[in-house]
C-alpha cells in the first residue's frame, strides 16, 4: 500500500447496482482547507461519490482515505461498525432534505450526538449548541422544533448539528436544492463563512455561480466518470471538453 | 397429530366452510349497503341525517359485535323480531360491518382534494354532478384497499355466529374439539380453510384494486 | 312479552362485577399485547432468519384465523398438553397474543416508515445503528404508532366479550347469568352494551389525552 499523503484520497472508486455502473474508476484527491465542487446532471453519480466518502453508500471497488486512515477498510462486522462510527464523527454531512430530527428542538438536534458520543455534559453541550447555532444565525430559534422553521432555517440548523461534532471535513449533498429561491442565499452565506474559516469541504451542487465563488476546484461528472476538472474560472469560462460545454450551455438556458 | 381423524372429519369442515363463505358474502353485501347509506348520511347537507350517521357509527363501533348479535337474536323476539340464527347472523354482522365501512367510504371521499370539487363547480357542474363525476371516481380508487381490510375483518367476525349455534367453521371446530379432545387438529383444519378463504379474498381485492387504478 | 327495565336494579351487582372483570381482563390483555407486540416486532425486523421465519408463520396464522377459534385452541389446547389454567387466564393469554400480533405489525410499519434520511443523518454523526434506533428512529416510531395501537386496544375491549364463550365471568357472561334467571335478554344485553359503550368512551378519551401529550409540534 502506498504512503498516504493527501487529506482526502479516493482511489479507483467503483460502484455498481447490479449491472448498472454508477461510478467508473474515479480517483480524486482533496487537500486540507480545499473546497471542491462537484457538478453534473442528475444520475451522473455525483451524490453517490459524495456518499461513498463516509460510506453511506459503500463502494463496490476502490478505496477512500481520510487523513491517513482508510475509511472503507475490510474488517469483521463489529469492528467495522466501531471504525466507521469513529470516522463519521470526523466527517460532517448536510443533506438535500435536511433530515433534522423532528422530535427534537434545534438545540437537541445539535446536542444529541456530542452528548452521546463525546460524553459532553448538558451544560457543555448547551454552550456548544448556542455557539454553533449563533454561528449559523439561528440562536433566536434555539428551542424551536423543525416543523416551526422554514427550509433555509432547517438547513442552517442541520449545518450547526454537523459542525458541533467538530468535523475535519464537511460534505454538502445539494444542500440548497430543496429550498425556495429566496431561502438559498441564507444557506450559501453560512457555507461561505465556513470557506473563510478554511473548512475542508466537498460540495455537490447545481448552483454554478455559488460553486464559482467559493470553490478552489470544480469537477464535472457525467455517467459515472469525471469528465473534466479544474479551477472554476477555467472550467466555467473555458471548458475543454464538449460534454462540459454542452452541460453548461443547457444549464445556462435553464437558468434563464 | 391424528391425520386419520382429520381425514374423517374433513368433509364436515368443508361443508361448514361453505356456510362461512355464504355468510361472508351476504354479510358483505349488507355491510356495503349500510356503509354507503351511512357515509351518505354522514356527508349529508342535513344536520339530522349527519347526526343519525354519526350515532350509527359510534354505537355499533362502540359496543361488541357479539352483544349486538345477542340483542338481535335473543332479544329480538321481545320486540317482535323473529329470526333464525343464520338470518340474525347476517343482519347483525352486516349492520356492524356497515358501521366500519361507513368510516372507510367517508374517509375516501373526504381524502379527495377539495380543489377537485371547486374545479368541477367552476365549470358549472352541480354539487351532485361534481360528486358523481369527479369525486366518487377518485374516491373509489382510494377505498378499495381499506374496504378489503374491512372485508377481511368481516370474514373473521363471522366466527361469532358460532355463539348462536350457526353451523359454520368455528362452531364445527368447537364441536369436534369437544367430542374428540383434539384441539390442535381441529384448529388446523378450520384454520387452513379460513386462511384459504382470506387468501382468495385478498387476491380478489388486489385484482379489483389494480383494475380501478388503471381506468 | 314486552320490555321491562325495572328488574335491572336487582341484578346490578352481578353486572357491575362483570364490568370490573371486563376492565381487568382488558387491561391485562392490553399489557400483554403491548409487550408481546414489541418483542414480536423486534424479532420480525432484526432477528436472524431461523428465528424470524417461525414467528412469521405464527403471525400469519394469528392474522388469518378468527379470534374465537384461537381462544378455543388456547383454552382446550393448554388442557390437552396438561396445563389446566383458569378460564380467565386462558382468555387473557388468547386476547393478549392475538392483539400482540396486530400490534407487532403496527410497530414494524411505523419503524420502517420513519424516513430513511433520519437513520442516515444519525449515522453520519457517528451514531451506531443501535444508538440511532434508540435516539432517533424509535422515538419517532412511537409517536406514529400510538394512535393505531390505541384503536387496537379499543378493539380488544370489544373482543374481550368473546371470552364469555370459554366461560370467563366478564360482562357478557354476567348478562347471560342475569338473563338465565329473568328471561329478559333484550334488557340485559342492552345494559351490557351500554356499559361497553361507556368503557369505550373512556378509552377514547384517554387515547386522545395521550396523543395530545406526545404530538411533536407544540
Amino acid at each position: 500500500m502506498t504512503e498516504q499523503t493527501h487529506f482526502v484520497d479516493i482511489r479507483h472508486a467503483q460502484k455498481s447496482f447490479g449491472s448498472l455502473e454508477v461510478l467508473k474508476d474515479i480517483s480524486l484527491t482533496v487537500e486540507r482547507g480545499q473546497i471542491v465542487g462537484i457538478i453534473g446532471s442528475s444520475g451522473s453519480g455525483k451524490s453517490t461519490l459524495l456518499r461513498a466518502i463516509n460510506d453511506l453508500d459503500p463502494l463496490t471497488g476502490g478505496e477512500v482515505w481520510l487523513d491517513g486512515v482508510q475509511v472503507n477498510k475490510t474488517l469483521p462486522h463489529r469492528q467495522y461498525e466501531k471504525h466507521i462510527n469513529a470516522m463519521r464523527q470526523q466527517v460532517g454531512m448536510v443533506f438535500q432534505h435536511f433530515n433534522l430530527f423532528p422530535h427534537m428542538t434545534a438545540r437537541q438536534n445539535v446536542t444529541m450526538a456530542p452528548m452521546m458520543l463525546k460524553g459532553l455534559s448538558q451544560e457543555a453541550a448547551d454552550k456548544l449548541a448556542e455557539e454553533q447555532l449563533d454561528k449559523v444565525g439561528m440562536l433566536e430559534r434555539i428551542d424551536y422544533y423543525p416543523s416551526q422553521l422554514s427550509g433555509g432555517q432547517k438547513q442552517r440548523v442541520a449545518i450547526a448539528r454537523a459542525l458541533a461534532m467538530e468535523p475535519k471535513l464537511m460534505l454538502f449533498d445539494e444542500a440548497t436544492s430543496a429550498l425556495d429561491p429566496e431561502l438559498v442565499e441564507e444557506v450559501n452565506m453560512v457555507m461561505k463563512k465556513l470557506a473563510e474559516e478554511h473548512m475542508t469541504m466537498i460540495i455537490v451542487t447545481h448552483e454554478m455561480d455559488f460553486a464559482a465563488s467559493v470553490c478552489d476546484r470544480v469537477l464535472f461528472m457525467d455517467k459515472g466518470v469525471v469528465v473534466e476538472e479544474g479551477p472554476p474560472e477555467v472550467l466555467f469560462r473555458n471548458p475543454s471538453k464538449d460534454r462540459t460545454r454542452e452541460f453548461l450551455r443547457k444549464h445556462l438556458e435553464g437558468a434563464k | 397429530m391424528d391425520f386419520e381423524l382429520m381425514q374423517k372429519v374433513f368433509p364436515f369442515f368443508l361443508e361448514a366452510a361453505w356456510t362461512t363463505i355464504l355468510l361472508s358474502v351476504l354479510t358483505a353485501i349488507l355491510g356495503l349497503t349500510c356503509g354507503t347509506l351511512g357515509a351518505a348520511a354522514r356527508l349529508s347537507r342535513f344536520r339530522s341525517l349527519r347526526f343519525i350517521g354519526a350515532a350509527y357509527v359510534s354505537v355499533f363501533r362502540g359496543t361488541p359485535a357479539l352483544i349486538q348479535l345477542f340483542i338481535l337474536y335473543f332479544g329480538g323476539p321481545q320486540i317482535g323480531i323473529q329470526l333464525d340464527a343464520f338470518q340474525a347472523g347476517v343482519i347483525g354482522l352486516g349492520i356492524n360491518a356497515g358501521a366500519y365501512m361507513t368510516e372507510t367510504i367517508r374517509g375516501a371521499i373526504i381524502a379527495v382534494d377539495s380543489g377537485q370539487r371547486e374545479a368541477a363547480r367552476t365549470l358549472g357542474l352541480s354539487n351532485w354532478q361534481a360528486t358523481y363525476k369527479v369525486i366518487l371516481p377518485q374516491a373509489a380508487r382510494l377505498m378499495v384497499r381499506p374496504l378489503g381490510v374491512n372485508l377481511n375483518m368481516l370474514i373473521k367476525a363471522t366466527a361469532l355466529v358460532a355463539a348462536i349455534s350457526v353451523i359454520e367453521l368455528t362452531y364445527t371446530a368447537q364441536r369436534y374439539i369437544g367430542s374428540t379432545y383434539k384441539p390442535f387438529e381441529m384448529f388446523l383444519l378450520a384454520g387452513i380453510l379460513y386462511m384459504i378463504i382470506l387468501y382468495a379474498t385478498g387476491r380478489a381485492v388486489a385484482w379489483v384494486d389494480r383494475k380501478v387504478q388503471i381506468t | 312479552m314486552g320490555l321491562d327495565f325495572s328488574i335491572i336494579p336487582d341484578y346490578l351487582d352481578i353486572i357491575l362485577l362483570g364490568v370490573a372483570w371486563t376492565v381487568g381482563i382488558t387491561l391485562a390483555a392490553a399489557a400483554l399485547s403491548f409487550a408481546g407486540g414489541v418483542v414480536f416486532a423486534v424479532i420480525a425486523l432484526y432477528a436472524p432468519w431461523v428465528i424470524r421465519q417461525p414467528f412469521r408463520l405464527i403471525e400469519f396464522v394469528f392474522m388469518g384465523t378468527p379470534l374465537l377459534l384461537q381462544l378455543f385452541l388456547i383454552y382446550f389446547g393448554l388442557v390437552q398438553i396438561g396445563i389446566d389454567l383458569p378460564a380467565f387466564v386462558a382468555g387473557i393469554i388468547g386476547l393478549g397474543l392475538h392483539f400482540a400480533v396486530y400490534n407487532s405489525e403496527l410497530i414494524q410499519t411505523s419503524i420502517l416508515a420513519v424516513d430513511r434520511g433520519q437513520m442516515e443523518a444519525a449515522r453520519t454523526l457517528g451514531l451506531s445503528r443501535g444508538q440511532a434506533l434508540r435516539k432517533v428512529v424509535i422515538p419517532q416510531a412511537v409517536r406514529a404508532v400510538v394512535p393505531p395501537i390505541g384503536n387496537n386496544m379499543i378493539a380488544l375491549l370489544k373482543d374481550s366479550a368473546l371470552v364469555s364463550v370459554i366461560g370467563v365471568s366478564e360482562l357478557t357472561l354476567s348478562a347471560q347469568r342475569a338473563i338465565g334467571k329473568t328471561y329478559r335478554p333484550f334488557e340485559f344485553y342492552i345494559l351490557a352494551a351500554a356499559f361497553y359503550y361507556v368503557i369505550n368512551l373512556c378509552m377514547e378519551w384517554v387515547q386522545r389525552k395521550i396523543e395530545r401529550r406526545i404530538s411533536i409540534s407544540r
